[in-house]
């Protein structure tokens, strides 16, 4: 039965991404992606923007701080505890399950996660929701996750 | 037997009446109605479910107070732009932000007559920023942003009765244009008997300045006129630029049944004023500052609650006090209703309402007769041209009761014709009728697409018409009023489509989507939020009290409010629901609404800070929802409020999250 459904919506994937890619060169790449599954770096690291290993130095960068922790308090913490879960995971131990490039393809790609990424489609089974777009760029997704690392450090 | 008789006659007498009131209203029906001769109609409006349509169209709501926005040529309902009316299913006019806007020096008015919406514009073309909409009864002008699709401003107009010459822009959006309709005395509150008309009425021209960059207005200066009824008006284009015209009628100064007494003389004026050279005597000191109460309500910042300022003084010039001329008087015949000038700035089309022929002036012989010195009469001041130096040609059999002109930039024109409903197309060439079609029925205003500008792109026309009658499903004595969208591109006109709308669509106006569609905003952002009481950090959800004012700062997202329990309300207390939806993305809104609130809910968009104000009048606990369909869980996005007597000591509490 499951496999069933993973059929179908895989079928109806492949549909919807024909109907709407935005040129054919994505339309061919989504096909490709589909026959090989989700390429190593898009299992371990999420699917979006960030496709590549970031760099991220030793010492907590202040300002990247202070900006991930505005954006935090306006954007993410209606759902979000740091500790216990409430709409959404938990998040002040993330970065001990995820690669930071996870968050930030999540932040950054809620939808498709919780669509095409086996973690997202588990997540949304046990969360019933799917996490919206919040509207954050891709130097605030950084900014988040240092401010995520500062907070696993002193707590 | 008698009664038998009498019944008899009597049906007689409403079959025959009947005829020839049908003879006279229903001019074709749908079985005689010209459709297209080849090709077929569906097909030319057919829009694939997920296209869009080529163009915008935004058709005033006339009693209904709003402007409503359609895609052409489907005819796809948009939306309604609430203006000058309240909107329940909005909370526009409802929440504490849009409240202000409709404040006057009357008081608080929630409901209008908006007639003309006219886009802005750019070297005499659409441009798309703003869009602004008169209000006839309480006379006012609101400016409505293309970017939001909302209303920005409202400004009211002052020594004005029936604000219907509005709101016109010319060619660089200089000015937005009012006019009074019915003339009244020039001071408010001057307590005179009706029948000192002529010595104590005037009327009044408004010229509003329009921020290039923000779009606000600012009533710039009025010219004082005599007592007729300035009816409508346009701007000039190229090298009429400069000008403004607006038709008269009741120069015979009538106060009285006006349907009569103001029919009398053969011929009525349009005005032509040079409103650059208005504007130049005004800069150097010619007009005077005269009382005049007013209201000027508008945003500042991205967000916030609508700023009313109240208003007294006007700068005026009049024109009895002035020795230059800047407006001149043209003769035409008779009751002139609308003024339309063509896309090259030289015909200035006149709709006689009550007139055989349709006359057109020229621009350049209305300037030779000025240099000429054709001038037959001065009234209070302003020279009277001779109708025979202006009027470059007369539209023969025009058919009954000539109305409003339209072109299409290939050298045609269209005019809707009331009371024989239709519309005819003639040359802007030979002054001679090509092609007529019906309208159903009772044409107004008609609209070409981008039209009123230099560059019309004129493939569709729209007839706006004041009764369907029996042109749909019946709704009772009652129904809405039609539209009708023709077909231009080809020489004959010819009908594709018909559909009821909103209100009155009293006039309308229609531009390339592409000049619109690419800008729409589809969030506020979070960041950019100004609002004094928005919610920007969500951890400083919470409430205060002042007195008896209490304030909840509550965020919203899919999908639960925070907060979404509160105790300690007491009755007698004023609550103010600040909400901020922390959304966002695009088209995901959250609403509330709370039993017993005398108040509409309060629809807020992603990003947006609304606020619902509420005075519970019973003890008792509240439930309060989110009234629009966010989510899966959008039945769980609720909350609850306690409110206790009036002297209860019930602390202040709230909460989420926490059961």
């Amino acid at each position: 039965m499951k496999s069933l459904v993973t059929i179908l919506l895989t079928i109806g994937f492949l549909l919807t991404i024909q109907a709407c890619g935005d040129d054919e060169t994505t339309d061919r790449r989504a096909d490709v992606q589909q026959e090989e599954g989700l390429t190593e770096f898009e299992l371990e690291h999420g699917i979006g923007p960030i496709t590549e290993r970031i760099e991220i130095d030793e010492e907590i960068d202040q300002d990247l701080l202070t900006k991930g922790r505005d954006i935090y308090e306006m954007k993410c913490e209606m759902c979000h505890n740091m500790e216990g879960r409430m709409v959404g995971p938990e998040l002040g131990n993330v970065l001990d399950r995820r690669s930071p490039e996870f968050v930030m393809n999540f932040i950054l790609n809620p939808g498709r996660m919780a669509q095409d990424h086996p973690e997202g489609q588990k997540m949304l089974r046990e969360y019933m929701t799917v996490m919206p777009f919040q509207n954050v760029k891709e130097d605030e997704a950084r900014a988040i996750v240092e401010y995520l690392r500062y907070y696993a450090e002193h707590n | 037997m008698t009664q038998i008789k009498s019944k008899k006659l009597r049906g007689i007498l409403l079959g025959a009446g009947f005829v020839a009131i049908a003879a006279f209203v229903f001019t074709g029906c749908p079985g005689q109605q010209r459709m297209l001769d080849t090709g077929d109609a569906a097909q030319k409006v057919y829009v694939a479910p997920g296209e869009h349509d080529e163009y915008y169209g935004f058709f005033s709501g006339g009693y209904s107070g709003q402007l409503s926005v359609w895609g052409l040529p489907s005819a796809r309902f948009l939306k309604v732009i609430p203006v000058f009316s309240q909107d329940p299913e909005t909370g526009y006019g409802y929440s504490e932000e849009t409240k202000p806007l409709f404040n006057t020096s009357y008081g608080f008015i929630p409901w209008d007559d908006s007639h003309h919406p006219h886009i802005s514009q750019t070297d005499g073309d659409a441009d798309g920023r703003w869009i602004f909409i008169n209000a006839n009864n309480t006379p006012r002008i609101a400016r409505i942003d293309l970017v939001t699709f909302e209303t920005k401003e409202i400004l009211e107009l002052p020594n004005t009765g029936g604000n219907h010459a509005s709101s016109f822009v010319t060619s660089n959006t200089e000015y937005v244009i009012g006019g009074t309709r019915f003339s009244i005395p020039y001071e408010q509150d001057l307590d005179v008997p009706i029948d000192s008309y002529s010595d104590e009425f005037r009327g009044a021209l408004s010229f509003i300045k329009v921020d290039e960059n923000s779009g606000k207005m600012d009533l710039e200066f009025q010219i004082v006129v005599p007592p007729y009824n300035y009816d409508l008006g346009r701007a000039g284009k190229g090298p009429s630029a400069d000008w403004v015209f607006f038709t008269t009628y009741n120069t015979e100064e009538a106060h009285t049944m006006l349907e009569v007494n103001a029919s009398r003389n053969d011929k009525d004026f349009i005005a032509a004023v040079n409103w650059r050279k208005a504007a130049e005597l005004v800069a150097n000191g010619h007009g005077k500052t005269a009382p005049g109460e007013y209201y000027h309500n508008y945003y500042e910042g991205n967000q916030g609650y609508a700023i009313s300022e109240q208003k007294n003084g006007v700068t005026i010039l009049d024109t009895r006090e002035i020795d230059e001329d800047f407006i001149y008087y043209l003769p035409t015949p008779k009751s002139p209703h609308g003024v339309d000038v063509d896309p090259t700035g030289e015909y200035i089309v006149g709709g006689g309402k009550l007139a055989t022929v349709i006359p057109v002036h020229s621009f350049s012989r209305m300037l030779q007769a000025i240099e000429d010195g054709a001038v037959v009469e001065r009234i209070d001041g302003i020279p009277v041209l001779d109708y025979d130096a202006t009027i470059a040609g007369e539209v023969e059999n025009p058919g009954l009761g000539p109305l409003h002109t339209e072109f299409d930039g290939r050298g045609y024109a269209y005019t809707s014709v009331y009371i024989s409903s239709e519309i005819v197309k003639w040359s802007l060439e030979t002054f001679e009728v090509v092609d007529r079609i019906d309208a159903y029925y009772s044409i107004g205003h008609l609209m070409i697409t981008g039209g009123d500008t230099k560059n019309p792109d004129a493939r569709y026309m729209v007839g706006l018409t004041k009764t369907a009658k029996d042109r749909y499903l019946p709704t009772g004595p009652k129904q809405n009023h039609p539209a009708q969208l023709y077909d231009i591109s080809g020489d004959r006109m010819e009908l594709l489509l018909d559909f009821p709308t909103i209100g009155e669509p009293h006039y309308a106006q229609a531009i390339r989507a592409d000049l619109i569609k690419d800008n729409v905003a589809q969030i506020y952002e979070m960041e950019d939020n100004d609002h004094p009481h928005a919610l920007r950090r969500i951890a400083d959800n919470r409430v205060e009290r002042d007195g008896n004012v209490v304030r909840v700062f509550m965020g919203s997202t899919r999908s639960h409010f925070r907060p979404d329990n509160i105790e300690g309300i007491r009755v007698g207390d004023t609550v103010y629901f600040h909400l901020t939806n922390l959304e966002q993305e695009w088209d995901v809104v959250h609403g509330i609404a709370i039993k017993g609130a005398q108040n509409s809910e309060i629809l807020v968009a992603p990003g947006q800070t609304k606020t619902m104000k509420w005075e519970p009048n019973r003890t008792g606990i509240y439930p309060f929802y989110c009234t629009a369909f966010c989510s899966a869980l959008h039945q769980e996005m609720q909350g609850y409020v306690r409110v206790s007597a009036a002297d209860s000591d019930v602390p202040l509490t709230w909460r989420t999250g926490t059961n």
